[in-house]
């Protein structure tokens, strides 16, 4: 009864890595509410996910059946909202993911479900979970605490926990599918790969980093200076890529590269956490931007509160003395 | 084609410095400029788009405050039709499941074939709005749209999906489809456009008009409870370098080459 669901994502025969972080924090919240962690599996013959997940979950609840083969967020609907009815758990978390985004707001309403989105943390009060979540791109926190009955349902956000070792060995029971027959108002078709560019960022030593901040085209130069005297190559935000400042392969975070460089030169960037997730692993991160309260400040090593047209073209010139 | 888009007025607080109100539950606006928010921007523009290629009408649909109608007639300077902005303190803001709810009782009583909205909007990032807007609506959905196709009465979405991968799915019309950034080049409104829009009809409607009771959409019937805003305590493990913008370079550059990061 006040168990906490989790439901598994994978996609093209991956496990994606948001399940065992949801895992993660599915246990601690689990503990406190004297209650298991199950995970909910829906695939076709995944069986080494399953056998995976249970390595973090007291329980997996698996239907291997070939509707699941390719995600459906009107099937996984109909799962869930059938699961909720027999299973009756406190608590559901799915990934705020492109995959839990686009399914977990519906079921909500079909459900009447009390729902707070892109939770990262929990806080508890009574015995209660408290989800904390973020405002205006990760400036301001808020603890939005579920009203009514459960189950309650939250999307989590990604890379927010560390995951660790296996420590559990839950058991996997296969059940029937709920859904018998296809749904066809909403069909998927094909995954369509991303275009491979002239420059692979993921192999980048050195990599300059190019944000909102830096504001027009015209600017870019002088970043393609900086990033010359470097040997470095240019990356950016999204909002870099989508203003057509560098094309598209070139964009990291959740929607482009995850990139782990030696060197990461963030020039105008906010820290946005779909930003911070395709960048986070690189050795050093230098930050450049004139908010000193910016979000990219929290993960970098080095930081210059300051105005990047100020400081990039002498930085550009005495890296170039420098080196000689 | 019968398109809505939904807009929202958001503030730009990237560069803000922002302060919790005397409330604790919100923020400090007044310093704050606003304009439509981003992901929207792109979605007007794409309902624009499938009009001038498809023919049809466009509608724009808000719900804010009177200071939201500049942007609401630049998206009609742009193209779009007509507006409705639905004003209504009551409505709470900070539960997408009652924005929607807000969004379809307008909706549903109109002949519509598509209907968009942003993935996100910037102040609350919910990303929850346009998914639910669909469910009450009763008809199928795309999240995160970077692409649109159309065939015999169906559309193709492309799906964006982590990594770069997109995800086609197809589905019947009417649908819903929350188009993300980059999907197209946004115009900038021409000057006869915007004179023009001065002329086109932006109605404004409260929840009687929509026939919705204030217990369905405000704060106290609400599943969820924002309790309190808090800035988050910063843990920065970072080395913050002083002075002019000269010397912070010339320390900065030391660094990388002595300091062997390159
Ligand atoms: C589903 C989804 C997926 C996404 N995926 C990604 C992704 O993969 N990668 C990604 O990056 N984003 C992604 N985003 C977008 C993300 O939420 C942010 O909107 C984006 O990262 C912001 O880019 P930015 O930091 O360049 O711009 P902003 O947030 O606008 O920040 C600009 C920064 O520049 C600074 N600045 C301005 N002028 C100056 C100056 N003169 N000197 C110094 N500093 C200055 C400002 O203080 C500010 O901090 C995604 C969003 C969604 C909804
Ligand atoms: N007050 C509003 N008026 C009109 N559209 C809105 C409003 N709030 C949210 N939306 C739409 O829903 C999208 C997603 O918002 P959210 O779920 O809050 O992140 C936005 O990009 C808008 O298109």
């Amino acid at each position: 009864m006040s168990d906490v669901f989790v439901l598994a994502e994978h996609r093209q025969g991956e496990l994606r890595d948001i399940t065992l972080e949801m895992l993660t924090l599915a246990n601690g919240v689990a503990e406190k509410l004297g209650g298991n962690t199950v995970a909910v599996l829906l695939g076709s013959g995944v069986d080494s996910f399953a056998e995976k997940v249970s390595g973090y979950s007291d329980k997996v609840l698996y239907i291997d059946d070939p509707l699941f083969e390719d995600y459906n967020s009107e099937k996984y609907q109909r799962v869930l909202a059938a699961l909720l009815d027999d299973y009756k758990p406190t608590l559901l978390m799915v990934g705020h993911t492109t995959q839990g985004v686009d399914m977990a707001p519906a079921l909500a309403v079909e459900k009447q479900l009390p729902f707070i989105s892109d939770v990262f943390e929990f806080e508890f009060e009574d015995g209660k979970p408290i989800p904390v979540r973020q405002f205006y791109g990760g400036k301001v926190n808020a603890n939005v605490a579920f009203k009514g009955d459960p189950p309650y349902l939250a999307t989590i956000r990604e890379a927010s926990v560390e995951v660790g070792e296996p420590s559990k060995q839950g058991s996997v029971e296969k059940i029937d599918s709920p859904l018998k027959e296809d749904i066809d108002y909403r069909r998927f078709i094909e995954y369509i790969e991303a275009e491979v560019g002239d420059v692979d960022i993921t192999q980048s030593e050195i990599l300059v980093a190019v944000g909102r901040g830096v504001r027009e085209d015209k600017n870019m130069p002088m970043v393609e200076e900086l990033a010359q005297v470097l040997k470095a190559d240019l990356c950016g935000s999204r909002a870099a890529t989508d203003a057509g400042w560098l094309p598209h392969d070139r964009q990291v975070g959740t929607s482009g590269k995850t990139v782990k460089p030696k060197l990461y030169l963030a020039i105008g960037i906010s820290g946005a956490f779909q930003h911070l997730a395709g960048m986070k692993g690189a050795k050093t991160i230098v930050a450049i931007n004139k908010d000193p309260e910016a979000p990219i400040f929290a993960e970098a090593d080095y930081g210059i509160v300051d105005d990047l047209f100020k400081v990039v073209p002498v930085l550009t010139e005495k890296l170039k003395e420098l080196k000689g | 084609m019968n398109i809505f888009v939904c807009v929202k007025r958001v503030p730009d607080t990237s560069e803000a410095e922002i302060k919790i109100d005397e409330t604790g539950r919100d923020v400090d606006s007044s310093r704050f400029s606003f304009d439509i928010n981003d992901a929207d921007n792109y979605a007007v523009e794409e309902a624009i788009r499938i009009k001038e290629a498809r023919g049809g009408n466009v509608q724009v649909i808000c719900a804010g405050p009177q200071d939201a109608d500049v942007m609401i007639r630049m998206a009609l300077a742009k193209g779009g039709d007509s507006a409705v902005r639905i004003d209504d303190p009551r409505i709470n803001k900070n539960d997408p499941l009652q924005m929607a709810k807000v969004l379809a009782a307008y909706i549903k009583e109109q002949e519509y074939d598509l209907v968009m909205t942003g993935c996100m909007a910037n102040d609350n990032w919910f990303m929850a709005t346009g998914v639910a807007l669909a469910e009450e609506l009763g008809v199928p959905h795309a999240a995160m749209v970077n692409q649109v196709e159309f065939l015999d009465g169906k559309v193709k979405a492309h799906r964006e999906l982590e990594g770069g991968l997109s995800e086609v799915v197809e589905m019947e019309l009417p649908a819903v489809l929350t188009i993300q950034t980059g999907i197209n080049e946004p115009r900038y409104a021409p000057i006869r456009g915007i004179r023009a829009a001065q002329k086109k009809e932006l109605k404004v409607l409260n929840l009687d008009d929509l026939g919705i009771s204030e217990e369905e959409v405000s704060e106290n019937s609400s599943l969820i409870e924002l309790q309190k805003l808090y800035i988050p305590e910063v843990v920065s493990k970072a080395e913050f370098i002083e002075g002019e913008p000269e010397e912070k370079a010339q320390i900065m550059a030391d660094k990388l080459v002595k300091g062997g990061l390159l």
